[in-house]
């Protein structure tokens, strides 16, 4: 648990109130709503599953809905081997995937291609799409999947997301730098 | 008070005959459905490209290859142990059961299949059904969840995370085992493993119990899925279909019968067939294959030779220093041991040239090795029969008459993988 | 029948097309002679022998040897569980055998994965291309001259496929008899 340190908050003059930045609020809500969308392409996929069944449960973590659809997810995991034949369309996904979005490549065959270095795989998925997060494991256990997750969850709470969107420049019609 | 009539239900023949003459009163304007690669994750990468006539489908054309790994290339530039953790991945949903047809086909390349000692095969046998409840569990799960069941997939999985424990404690990993090895095994059973096999066994009967009271005789499951894509008898040979597949349309042939291996033949089980080839005698019979199962470990259980904790210290490899690794002691104090020990790691286990072909009875049907060899410790050529890749080739013939939703239904009853599919 | 019965029958009916039957670990082997009969005598065996299921189909890439292909197909019997391998040799040159699609339904998508594999193509076919690889995919990956560390091609959306970085690897030491030096593990040409 990381202590906010925008947030000026006591509960005896305030009551039920926290005052803190918007860029802080925005981060809050966005990391704990982080929707996934599976890539499961091998065996990664039957883990990734496992990490959405009862018992090593995602959505406690707000990842309530594995979304199929690229256009309502917010971060892409590879899971399993991707191939050349796959390539294309891993990327294709990636790009209909609105913005911001992030990728977990999950296992040794996302990350680098594996053991398998063969004329057919893809030696790693961070060939074509941008990945934040690499889990290693051959498939990984779930709660590695899992700390992925936190870890891509420290990482939008570090981000500006106020000064990204241009919001206060919007908001006020000011000229945009 | 209205009169009670039966109702009268044509065989599936002349259901599917009259089914297939509304199709073609119904001729319009064709369109093309890419039924893509990314799916969600139960089935893996497979592409259908259909074509559909409003909501029935008039062609399908399977796109495979989208987990092409190349493992039978790989295959020729390793020795035989080395490509025990390729196996594990082929049908990543049974792994132990691929462990075990592997080494099974590598020991009938050697002609040592015959002289396993009996605790080594009684444990293989555990192993391979672990993996075909495993296995029919998950098939099962996703089936239901592609049809909107999802319950059935939080029950099973339950069930799924309580072999992954049991894979746990016996082999190290939750799945992708690599626990067999050429002439026997890695290690020998845990203390306390066949406690924990026992309670597990207990609790997945319930839980198979519960499926059904969920599916068996609900209304709309049943629907849904009787008389879909009935596979004849005849197709079913002709398409070289394997395992609860070819069971479900009627032919009653499974290798643990027909050609036992392992000690198969000690063990009383039964083989579940369907009579219509439809959807749901192939999903009855993965059901009752699974009864079969507890029946073959309980069984296993209470027989394996010395016991669950090996009291007597019976052996589980074969007692060849040529083949198996032998014990580290002798080889850091013997000169024999470390020649042995030397040439197996480094060369492999030197086969006989010739060539072998070994089927082996997975859940998902019948999983062979053809393996030609010129002598050596790598193999020169592997060539792995896989039964998924085969059963997806009965895609083009039962799908057009069907609906767009029934596909799910079709793909889901022909429980296929594409890790095997394409390795 | 036994395997053995049925492969003396088939050698009566065929004569001198048909060598063998040899035995390797209890399983019956028969050679043919001619490819291009082949597809007789797999209907001969399916309606008179009654092997009514193909189990598998596999090619082997002999490189350096002539005829370079050899086709093997694994005949089984379901009533009566006998089991037969007939082996067929096609040379570099003529790289074509008749189709048993005709036969057996599941051949297709075998003789599909052995055109894609090692370009063997099959007459009679009638949708013979690639299925495990991409379509326009240039090479045909399980010949012996094909590097495992793949070359370097045009993928469509991609764009490239590169060279696998292998480290040197596999490495794999081959059993002959030379000296240890010969031996050793390290990376190999398709020559050796």
């Amino acid at each position: 648990m990381q202590t906010q340190s925008e947030i000026g908050y006591n509960s005896k003059i305030e009551g039920d109130v926290i005052i803190t930045r918007v860029d802080a609020a925005l981060a809050w809500f966005q990391k704990n709503s982080v929707w996934p969308m599976p890539m499961g392409l091998a065996c990664c996929g039957i883990e990734l599953m496992a990490v959405g069944a009862s018992r090593f449960d995602i959505s406690r973590f707000g990842s309530e809905v594995m979304r199929f659809s690229p256009r309502q997810s917010d971060c892409m995991i590879v899971a399993g081997t991707v191939t050349y034949k796959m390539a294309g369309f891993v990327k294709r996904i990636y790009d209909q995937m609105p913005s911001p979005k992030w990728v977990i490549a999950m296992g040794a065959c996302a990350s680098t291609g594996g053991m398998y270095r063969s004329y057919a795989v893809l030696q790693g998925v961070d060939k074509i799409i941008p990945v934040d997060v690499y889990v290693a494991g051959c498939p990984p256990r779930p709660e590695a999947v899992l700390d992925a997750l936190m870890k891509i969850q420290e990482q939008i709470g570090r981000e500006p997301i106020l000064s990204k969107l241009n919001l206060v420049a919007k908001l006020t019609g000011a000229p945009t730098p | 008070m209205a009169t009670v009539q039966d109702i009268q239900i044509p065989d599936p023949a002349t259901r599917t005959a009259a089914a297939l003459e509304d199709l073609q009163d119904m001729q319009g304007e064709k369109m093309v459905l890419n039924m893509g690669p990314s799916h969600p994750a139960t089935h893996g990468v497979l592409r259908i490209v259909l074509e559909l006539d409003g909501e029935m489908i008039t062609k399908a054309e399977p796109d495979v290859g989208f987990l092409h790994r190349g493992d039978e290339k790989i295959a020729e530039n390793m020795t035989y142990t080395q490509f025990i953790p390729y196996t594990d991945r082929l049908d990543y949903l049974a792994p132990l059961a691929n462990n075990v047809a592997y080494a099974l086909a590598v020991e009938k390349l050697l002609g040592i299949h015959d002289q396993l000692p009996p605790r080594c095969q009684y444990i293989r046998v555990m192993c391979a059904e672990l993996a075909r409840i495993s296995s029919h569990l998950l098939g099962l799960g996703a089936f239901a969840m592609d049809m909107g069941a999802v319950t059935v997939f939080l029950l099973t999985f339950t069930e799924r995370e309580k072999i992954y424990n049991l894979c746990e404690s016996l082999t190290g990993a939750r799945f992708t085992t690599t626990y067999t090895r050429i002439g026997g095994l890695s290690r020998d059973l845990p203390p306390g493993w066949a406690d924990q096999c026992r309670k597990f066994l207990e609790e997945v009967v319930h839980n198979i119990d519960e499926s059904e009271t969920l599916l068996t005789r609900n209304r709309i499951w049943v629907d849904r899925i009787r008389d879909l894509a009935v596979i004849s008898k005849a197709d079913a040979i002709s398409y070289g279909l394997s395992g609860p597949n070819l069971r479900g349309s009627g032919v009653e042939y499974d290798l643990r019968k027909a050609k036992p291996y392992l000690c198969y033949r000690d063990l009383e089980f039964d083989i579940p067939v369907g009579s219509t080839g439809d959807c749901y005698d192939r999903y009855l019979v993965r059901i009752e294959e699974m009864r079969q199962s507890v029946r073959i470990l309980h069984q296993c259980l209470d027989r394996i030779p010395g016991g669950a904790d090996n009291r007597s210290k019976e052996p589980i490899n074969v007692a060849d220093g040529k083949v198996v690794l032998p014990s580290k002691q002798k080889v850091l104090s013997s000169m024999e041991e470390l020649i042995h020990q030397f040439m197996l790691v480094t060369e492999g286990v030197n086969c006989p040239p010739g060539e072998i072909y070994f089927g082996h009875e997975n859940p998902k049907g019948e999983l062979g090795f053809y393996i030609h060899s010129k002598g050596g410790g790598t193999p020169y050529r592997m060539k792995i029969r896989s039964p998924s890749f085969v059963n997806l080739s009965i895609i083009p013939k039962i799908f057009p008459g069907c609906m767009m939703s029934d596909s799910v239904a079709i793909l889901g009853s022909l429980d296929f993988v594409m890790g095997e599919c394409d390795r | 029948m036994s395997n053995l019965d049925s492969a003396q029958s088939l050698k009566a009916k065929f004569g001198d097309l048909i060598s063998g039957p040899s035995e390797f670990r209890g399983e019956i082997t028969l050679s043919v002679a001619d490819a291009e009969r082949m597809a007789e005598v797999c209907a001969f065996a399916k309606s008179n022998l009654g092997f009514d299921y193909l189990v598998d189909l596999s090619s082997l890439d002999h490189y350096g040897e002539d005829p370079r292909w050899t086709v093997v197909y694994e005949l089984r019997n379901l009533s009566t569980n006998a089991e037969l391998r007939l082996k067929t040799d096609v040379s570099e040159e003529k790289s074509e055998l008749p189709s048993v699609l005709g036969v057996w339904a599941t051949a297709n998508w075998h003789e599909r994965e052995i055109y894609d594999m090692m370009g063997l193509r099959f007459k009679g076919h009638p949708d013979l291309r690639r299925i495990l690889m991409w379509e326009g995919y240039p090479y045909h990956p399980l010949r012996k001259d094909f590097p495992l560390a793949g070359k370097p091609t045009n993928v469509p959306e991609v764009a490239f496929t590169e060279i696998t970085p292998m480290e040197g690897g596999p490495f794999v030491t081959l059993p002959s008899s030379g000296d240890a030096v010969s031996r050793e593990p390290r990376v190999r040409t398709p020559e050796e």
